[in-house]
């Protein structure tokens, strides 16, 4: 099992040195010139030499990308308006809008978008696979059906569309709610919970959809199996059937999406976050692409890219964590 | 009263299409320290007789009728839960496939000390002792090593030797073994069926041993129940029906095997056509439209009326055919025995 993660971690660093080289590439060395967007409006050629060296834009494309590198993993020095500051690793750089460190303007916004993520995420998984795993150990019956037709509407609909419906009812109309929106969890604990609540319940109500649809398919099949039967043959409770033997074989399809789905929330729930105006990362990424800061943009691509593979390579531990025949090989 | 009876058995599935009548009308006995072989083609009703001892079909599907008596109880008035408190205790089965039957999550020692745990209690320790103990009675070397072992890791005979050594944790009194061997070459099947043999003088179980290899039972059946349809066609002491059966299906049965001192361009000789749907049944004899033997039933008994079970002249033979004993036992004289001549199945 120690040899099986050990070599999965490898070849994860391995895909992440990849994807920074090709995110690099595409910023850098595509045609088209990123010091230009730093130069700001009234640009002259002395200037744009200047932010050039200071870039570092000026030397070899692979001694740019070293460079990078070495600043995300030790720190680098970087210069800019003609005095050199110490960038701490992981640098990024600095931010062609705000002049700030990147990975400080990063971490101010990711507690928000890693809240809303974590949070609806536990919901939608609980609530997802518990009502399909239900669905499928009662199929057929009235149970079963109300959670489909439930499920049904939930994939049905949009984020931008039942998010701001739930919000004009909810908190403009019934006053049930407070306004949405983001308070750190170690300033106000109960303003965080309540104005993430929306937040939370749409995006679980909209992603549970899939994850029942996809429990109850797995759960269903799993208790075809062969072993299930062979269970039931021998007198083992109900509980022994559902959770240790059918559950354990149903779960490993939803891991698999449950790890890419969670990543992907962290990396930013753009359209969730701009519809109940949390400033996570996902609207920083997309400020930053109107803005064309070109640092910021680098660093919430590599990291949401980093948030995947590290999601992934969890996903392949718990799988081997389920199933021993992974484990080999 | 026997161990075991089994009077009148149906077995309904409703469908879009029409009742499959995959059992209909079975009956028979079997005591303990004795092995019943039920022989039969895929679709015969076999295995759903097998699955219906543990009343493993989903009750809301299937309509089960008759009565499957086991030592004065009458399975089929139990409940879902009284009958799991007897599954895996007094009634426990062996499945076909091994691997696919034993869960692959769990290692070989955890799923029989699950069982053992579930019906006679103790500690987990005292479990996994016993898981030991079993693996090694079913002949598995280093029990104690390979109980740890997931059932990947075992070769397919261990896993079948697993498989009966996981039906075995709570000394079953009657145990369903269906195909046991099926999915094993021959030498592990031999080796399979002697530890079958054995447990069964040890612990005096009953066996029901659903196959549709006429080999095997002949290796370890005390008596033999040939199924067509879901029918009884015949029956009787497994040496007088293999060696003089009475019934036209059992003789396909007994040409279609292929035997090493026949003649090497000899045709096998199957069974021709292919098993009725059991959906509509034909009025008469089930067998009729596969049956060469019709011309020598005076008029048209065959297509016209279901033969019923009668004796069949054999010792505790019985079968459902129309032919008279005499014309039947010319048949066997003149036509098959010398077909057959030299060889036993």
């Amino acid at each position: 099992m120690l040899r099986f993660i050990l070599r999965r971690s490898l070849s994860s660093v391995l895909i992440l040195a990849v994807v920074s080289l090709v995110t690099f590439l595409l910023f850098f060395a595509v045609p088209g010139d990123p010091g230009r967007l730093s130069c700001g409006k009234i640009c002259t050629p002395a200037k744009l030499a200047e932010i050039h060296r200071n870039l570092g834009l000026d030397r070899p494309i692979a001694v740019q990308y070293g460079e990078y590198m070495k600043g995300i993993i030790v720190g680098r020095d970087v210069t800019e308006a003609g005095d050199t500051q110490r960038c701490g690793a992981p640098c990024f750089g600095y931010s062609f809008v705000n002049h700030q460190p990147v990975w400080q303007t990063f971490l101010d916004r990711f507690p928000a978008t890693a809240s809303l993520a974590i949070g609806s995420a536990l919901m939608f998984l609980l609530g997802g696979v518990g009502l399909g795993m239900i669905s499928a150990i009662y199929r057929g019956r009235a149970l079963d059906k109300i959670a489909i037709g439930l499920s049904l509407t939930g994939a049905s609909l949009q984020i931008y569309f039942i998010g701001i419906v739930a919000r004009a009812f909810f908190v403009d109309k019934l006053r049930w709610l407070p306004q949405p929106g983001y308070t750190p969890l170690t300033e106000n604990p109960g303003k965080w919970f309540s104005g993430l609540l929306l937040p939370w319940l749409v995006l679980a109500f909209v992603n549970a959809a899939l994850y029942a649809r996809l429990s109850r398919a797995s759960m269903v099949e799993a208790l075809q199996e062969d072993f299930v039967r062979t269970g039931r043959s021998r007198g083992l409770s109900r509980r022994s059937i559902y959770v240790k033997h059918a559950g354990r074989a149903a779960i490993s399809p939803i891991i698999t999406i449950f790890g890419l789905d969670l990543a992907g929330l962290l990396g930013g729930a753009i359209i969730t976050e701009t519809v109940f105006s949390i400033h996570g990362v996902g609207q920083l990424a997309i400020n930053s692409v109107f803005a064309s800061d070109l640092p910021m943009i680098m660093a919430t691509v590599l990291l949401a890219a980093f948030v995947i593979v590290v999601a992934n390579l969890l996903v392949d531990i718990a799988y081997a964590a389920i199933d021993p025949r992974v484990r080999i090989s | 009263m026997s161990f075991l009876d089994v009077r009148d058995l149906k077995v309904c599935f409703p469908t879009d299409d029409g009742v499959v009548r995959a059992v209909d009308g079975l009956s028979f006995s079997l005591e303990r320290g004795q092995t019943l072989g039920i022989v039969g083609e895929s679709g015969s009703g076999k295995t759903v007789t097998g699955l219906s001892l543990l009343g493993l079909h989903d009750r809301r599907h299937t309509q089960i009728t008759g009565s499957i008596v086991l030592d004065g109880i009458d399975l089929l008035t139990l409940d879902e839960g009284q009958l799991n408190e007897l599954r895996g205790e007094k009634i426990a089965m062996i499945f076909q496939d091994p691997l696919t039957a034993l869960s692959p999550f769990y290692s070989i020692g955890n799923q029989i000390a699950e069982g053992f745990r579930r019906h006679s209690g103790g500690s987990k320790r005292a479990a996994k002792q016993r898981a030991v103990d079993l693996l090694g009675r079913v002949g598995i070397p280093q029990p104690e090593r390979r109980v740890d072992n997931y059932p990947h890791e075992f070769s397919g005979g261990m896993r079948q030797r697993a498989m009966i050594a996981m039906s075995l944790a709570n000394n079953p009194a009657l145990l369903v073994a269906d195909e046991p061997t099926t999915a094993l070459d021959v030498t592990v099947q031999a080796q399979i069926l002697d530890l079958l043999a054995d447990l069964q003088d040890e612990f005096n179980s009953a066996i029901i041993l659903v196959t549709h290899d006429l080999g095997v039972i002949s290796q370890v059946a005390d008596s033999v129940l040939v199924m067509y349809a879901g029918r009884c066609v015949e029956r009787g002491d497994v040496r007088a029906v293999l060696s003089r059966p009475q019934m036209p299906y059992t003789w396909g049965l007994l040409s279609s095997i292929p035997r090493l001192n026949s003649d090497v361009d000899a045709p096998l000789v199957p069974v021709r056509g292919t098993p009725p749907s059991l959906i509509d049944l034909p009025k008469g004899c089930p067998f009729q439209p596969r049956c060469d033997h019709l011309a020598l039933v005076p008029g048209d008994r065959c297509a016209e009326e279901r033969p019923a079970l009668r004796p069949s002249g054999l010792p505790r033979g019985a079968l459902a055919c129309h032919l008279d004993e005499q014309t039947r036992n010319r048949i066997v004289d003149e036509d098959l025995l010398p077909l057959w001549e030299g060889s036993r199945a």
